[in-house]
């Protein structure tokens, strides 16, 4: 192969995903809340994605390791979108790096913050389980994730409701793909019905903190920037109920215990100790080459 | 498990296309899960517009036993293709 980029659909070389495009700040918006915001939707989709991956090679068959590898990438993809959106609207987000590193701020934002400087909800932390747990976890996300994005295109920053309408269509894919394993296996065998409904009682309790909203939620929302995740609990509930009933689980049984709610959650740094394990190995390589090109 | 699901062959027609293409094949539970895998295992670089899926023993194939038979007496027949007359000048698009 010749390395002419002509020859590749999307060539060879990742360049600024917002390249070209106007990313000045909507008028009376400021822009560390902007990024702020910004960094919570794009942790969801930075760490989901990097649990979606690990699946590659592990899922039960060919067919859907590809599946969850597309959901991946399409949630990664999201990711770089939110990440390069939070980096514009405040630079000051960005993580210092040596002087003359080629690395970009959504790069720098993704592996040069720790743990605690992620703005991800719980949900998304924990290891994967077995594949029941995951598809129930999907569901759950991919449901909450397809209400905020749908009313996001509606957001006066243009930069974001133009990556929610993008996001929209991959979102609803997602939704759509676990709910049909979810009620697949509720309906399948006594062995895939205990584990979905394992995994369900597993990610249940997490949707209080998806009900949560956070001061910088409320801030934009009421700035028609940003969506209020108290305003999608209705439709998310709605949804969930649907695929529970199709899958004949309406009642789920008794759920794990829920995350600590009453005080400081994922959206304020607070994680599982799951995520330093994962943010360990996904930024060990970046880490070592702060000034690598790649 | 998926050694016990039916085989399908799939066929996707391309943004370009005007017919579907056989693009390979794939292992699933039941027809919609087959259209599912298609759309994940062999439309995700952007191929296609729409997408058949078949049951690969619901097709009945030529048997390659029969080849002779069956194609062979065609290949001596050069007065089968339509290139024995001569195409007036002003026939546009032939």
């Amino acid at each position: 192969m010749t390395g002419d980029d002509a020859h590749w659909a999307f060539g060879t070389s990742f360049v600024d995903p917002l390249a070209g495009v106007d990313t000045t700040l909507p008028d009376g918006v400021d822009g560390g809340e902007l990024a702020a915001y910004c960094l919570m939707l794009g942790d969801d989709a930075l760490v989901a994605s990097h649990r979606l991956a690990e699946w590659c090679s592990n899922a039960p068959d060919l067919e859907e390791d590809v599946a969850l590898a597309n959901i991946a990438l399409d949630l990664l993809g999201q990711a770089r979108l939110l990440l390069a959106r939070a980096a514009a609207a405040d630079p000051g987000a960005v993580p210092p790096l040596p002087a003359g590193s080629p690395v970009p701020g959504e790069d720098a934002l993704a592996f040069f913050r720790d743990a605690d400087d992620y703005r991800c909800v719980r949900l998304v932390e924990p290891e994967n389980g077995d594949f029941g747990e995951t598809v129930a976890r999907l569901l759950c996300f991919a449901t909450w994730r397809l209400a905020l994005l749908a009313r996001l295109v509606d957001s006066r920053d243009p930069v974001l409701a133009a990556i929610a309408a993008k996001g929209v269509k991959e979102v609803a894919y997602h939704r759509d793909h676990a709910a049909r394993w979810v009620v697949t296996l509720a309906r399948g065998t006594a062995e895939s019905r205990r584990r979905v409904r394992a995994g369900l009682r597993a990610v249940w309790p997490h949707r209080a903190e998806l009900a949560r909203t956070h001061p910088v939620e409320a801030r934009l929302a009421r700035a028609g920037v940003a969506v209020d995740p108290a305003d999608v609990v209705a439709e998310v509930d709605g949804v969930l109920a649907q695929v529970l009933r199709a899958a004949d689980l309406d009642d789920l049984g008794p759920c794990a215990a829920g995350p600590v709610l009453d005080g400081p959650g994922g959206r304020d740094g607070r994680h599982t100790p799951d995520l330093a394990a994962l943010l360990a190995e996904m930024q060990v390589v970046a880490r070592a080459h702060p000034a690598g090109r790649w | 498990m998926s050694a016990e699901w039916p085989l399908y062959e799939v066929f996707v027609r391309g943004k370009r296309g005007l017919n579907h293409v056989h693009v390979g094949s794939l292992h699933a539970a039941d027809d919609t899960m087959a259209v599912r895998n298609a759309r994940d295992v062999y439309t995700r670089r952007n191929e296609g517009v729409s997408i058949w899926v078949v049951r690969a023993d619901a097709i009945t194939a030529s048997s390659p036993d029969e080849k002779d038979p069956m194609f062979a007496p065609a290949g001596d027949k050069v007065y089968r293709h339509p290139t024995f007359y001569d195409v007036p000048a002003d026939v546009p698009h032939l």
